[in-house]
């Protein structure tokens, strides 16, 4: 068990002949993740890396029974691509881009809502099921199997986190990575009922940081639904204020968004947070052999 | 990316929102020029900076004769503004808005922003205009009020009411003049792609009408391709020099004041990083976060950029190589103290893929002054005793 995604799932690509999404998609197939086709318009009827390339995700769908949109297109046609996947059927997509419109986001999340499409992303690194499928850019090799979930807005402390949680003897079920933008798909708030319900995760890391307050709406949902241990780290306690740092939803808004008061909330409702990002793997160490 | 006040108001005046009339101005003769223009016998002379406070600072002052504009214009052009925002090196001052004075009967607050738990803007609005919103916020926060607006219907009638009965605006004709004015407001807001809108004060006149007397605005980076006439308003000379130059090399950095250098890929890990520096008792002297793709050239640049602050006393690499080889980083580290000279303590942590390679060639190549480290909590307890001159 997993969430989301696993062995059998199918997967296209949008912008699957473009630079990126020929470099990932050959990882991910070499990973073993059913990539079943891609789209590009205008090189509909061609193959790349060896699967069928359509015109349109409609005809994609038709032809190849895909639930799972990866999406690698530009930032400015973004926002067209995912809508153009719910509009089609697509269950998941699961956004790479960076430096996608807000406004676009705004809009294309609500039509996919809208559709019943989950979305994941945008600027995140994708989302892996350790031995089984892997959608999205993170190196593969790090994420052992086992079981810990994990969630986290950045791509490098999803790494981070993972490498410690193995090195610890352990391993992952299936690991999120949600993205830092201001509008997001899938959050804490979707993803932790979720491993809650898998068998086969026993805890879950969660990696946060400044700005916005799913953090908090997570703690309160934990404290509500959420049997299993959470580990959290919230990045950016040393961060100024009123600065963006790197991800475009990392910034203290006046005095809202602050690393402290997320950790505050977390810890209030029993989880274990750490100080450091290095103290992951023994944490979650420190939770599982209680 | 921020615009100046009286850029704003131009945007403004596009759209129909209120403003009274004004005239940017470079230097003193302009300033009298500009107020002699505009006509009447009282002038407000305003500081254009990329931060609030100004009045407070004494960057917003009131002429009554074209001699005090000159005056002020003067005294004004040139300074160094320093506010609750610019931080204590504060800004100099190198554009003045001259307007016209206004017949100020009320204060008010009227913004437009994301609401990201709704994900939507919402317009927030409040009676207690020209204070700052956050401390209304924390003190009297039912003064605040805040209407969502669903870009899938845009603003409706129900919106203005809600904010005018919020206000305890009762005066009809008021009334419409504030609907139209939060309207035409919230379409500025999604047709150019702002980030932010904030009107404080916006001001009540004697005649009923309402006037934006302040103006900020920010727009979201993303999305000014499609607003070149938005772009060509930035303002080069409000940027942080070396924050600038790190972004045309796909850095993304951001001065701090403490000692310890740092250079890590992935934002997340960035701060991470700077989280554990000061968790093992150092401070840190920076945000940077090379990216997804660091090569011999990007981390020589940001070598270059983290050693223009003279309080670094150490550098901590700290790189987690997924797609990108350690091995590769390492010798792009290498190539890097080639090109820049590197006169502090490096350490260097890189793990991921090809770890055990990399540590292999920083170790060969025999670098005095690189530390190599094992992991995040080691590079950074490492970096801390280096920057305290231990080894």
């Amino acid at each position: 068990m997993s969430i989301l995604v696993n062995k059998d799932t199918k997967v296209i690509v949008q912008g699957f002949t473009g630079s990126e999404g020929t470099f990932h998609s050959t990882q991910c197939l070499d990973y073993g993740t059913q990539i079943v086709g891609g789209v590009t318009p205008g090189k509909g009827g061609q193959e790349h890396l060896g699967k069928p390339v359509f015109n349109t995700v409609k005809e994609a769908v038709k032809a190849t029974g895909a639930t799972v949109s990866m999406v690698f297109v530009p930032p400015r046609f973004v926002a067209d691509a995912v809508m153009e996947a719910a509009d089609a059927g697509i269950e998941l997509a699961v956004i790479i881009t960076e430096g996608a419109p807000v406004k676009d986001m705004q809009m294309a999340k609500a039509y996919a809502v809208k559709n019943g499409m989950k979305t994941i992303g945008p600027n995140c690194p994708g989302i892996i099921t350790a031995g089984e499928c892997k959608i999205g850019i993170m190196p593969g090799m790090i994420f052992k199997k086992g079981n810990v979930g994990l969630i986290s807005k950045s791509g490098t402390l999803t790494y981070e986190g993972a490498n410690q949680v193995v090195n610890e003897g352990y391993g992952i079920s299936t690991a999120v990575g949600i993205g830092g933008d201001p509008i997001i798909g899938l959050s804490y708030k979707q993803l932790l009922p979720m491993f809650e319900a898998d068998p086969e995760t026993e805890a879950i890391v969660m990696i946060g940081e400044i700005g916005g307050d799913l953090e908090i709406q997570a703690a309160k949902l934990i404290k509500e639904q959420i049997t299993k241990p959470v580990v959290a780290f919230i990045a950016g306690q040393t961060a100024p204020k009123g600065k963006r740092m790197g991800h475009a939803g990392a910034i203290i808004s006046g005095s809202a968004g602050t690393a402290k008061e997320k950790m505050d909330a977390l810890e209030a409702v029993g989880v274990k947070v750490v100080v450091s990002p290095a103290e992951i793997g023994k944490a979650v160490k420190e939770v599982l052999s209680k | 990316m921020n615009i100046h006040e009286y850029q704003a108001k131009e945007i403004f005046a596009k759209y129909g929102v209120p403003t009274p009339r004004g005239i940017i101005a470079h230097s003193v003769e302009e300033a009298v020029e500009n107020a002699k223009k505009l006509g009447g016998n009282i002038w407000v002379v305003k500081a254009q900076i990329h931060a609030g406070g100004r009045g407070l600072g004494g960057g917003v002052k009131l002429a009554k004769s074209i001699e005090e504009v000159e005056k002020l214009a003067g005294e004004i052009l040139g300074m160094t503004l320093v506010t609750h925002q610019t931080g204590p090196e504060g800004k100099l001052v190198q554009k003045v808005y001259i307007e016209e004075g206004a017949d100020i009967q009320d204060e008010l607050y009227l913004s437009v922003v994301l609401d990201r738990a709704k994900e939507m803007p919402i317009i927030m609005a409040s009676t207690e205009g020209g204070m700052d919103i956050e401390t209304v916020a924390e003190e009297t926060p039912e003064k605040i009020i805040k209407v969502a607006v669903d870009p899938a219907i845009g603003f409706q009638g129900f919106h203005g009411r809600e904010l005018v009965f919020g206000l305890g605006i009762t005066d009809k004709n008021e009334q419409k003049n504030m609907i139209q004015f939060a309207s035409k407001l919230y379409k500025l807001y999604m047709d150019n792609d702002a980030e932010m809108i904030e009107i404080n004060p916006l001001i009540k006149t004697g005649a009923g009408e309402f006037l934006a007397l302040d103006g900020k605005m920010g727009f979201d980076d993303s999305a000014l391709f499609r607003h070149p006439d938005i772009e060509a308003m930035r303002d080069i000379s409000e940027e942080d020099p070396d924050e600038r130059e790190a972004s045309q090399y796909g850095l993304s950095y951001i001065a701090l004041d403490g000692e310890i250098g740092c250079m890590v890929n992935g934002a997340g890990l960035a701060m991470g990083t700077m989280d554990t520096i000061n968790y093992m008792g150092g401070t840190p002297a920076n945000f940077l976060d090379v990216g997804g793709t660091a090569n011999a050239q990007t981390v020589a640049k940001g070598f270059e950029i983290i050693l223009k602050n003279p309080n670094v006393k150490a550098i901590f690499v700290n790189i987690f190589g997924g797609i990108v080889r350690c091995d590769r980083i390492a010798n792009g580290i290498l190539e890097a103290t080639k090109m820049v000279d590197v006169n502090v303590p490096v350490v260097v942590r890189l793990d991921g893929t090809n770890a055990p390679e990399a540590a292999e060639i920083l170790r060969n190549a025999n670098i005095e002054n690189i530390i190599t480290a094992t992991d995040l909590g080691d590079g950074a307890k490492k970096a801390v005793e280096a920057a305290k001159g231990g080894k």
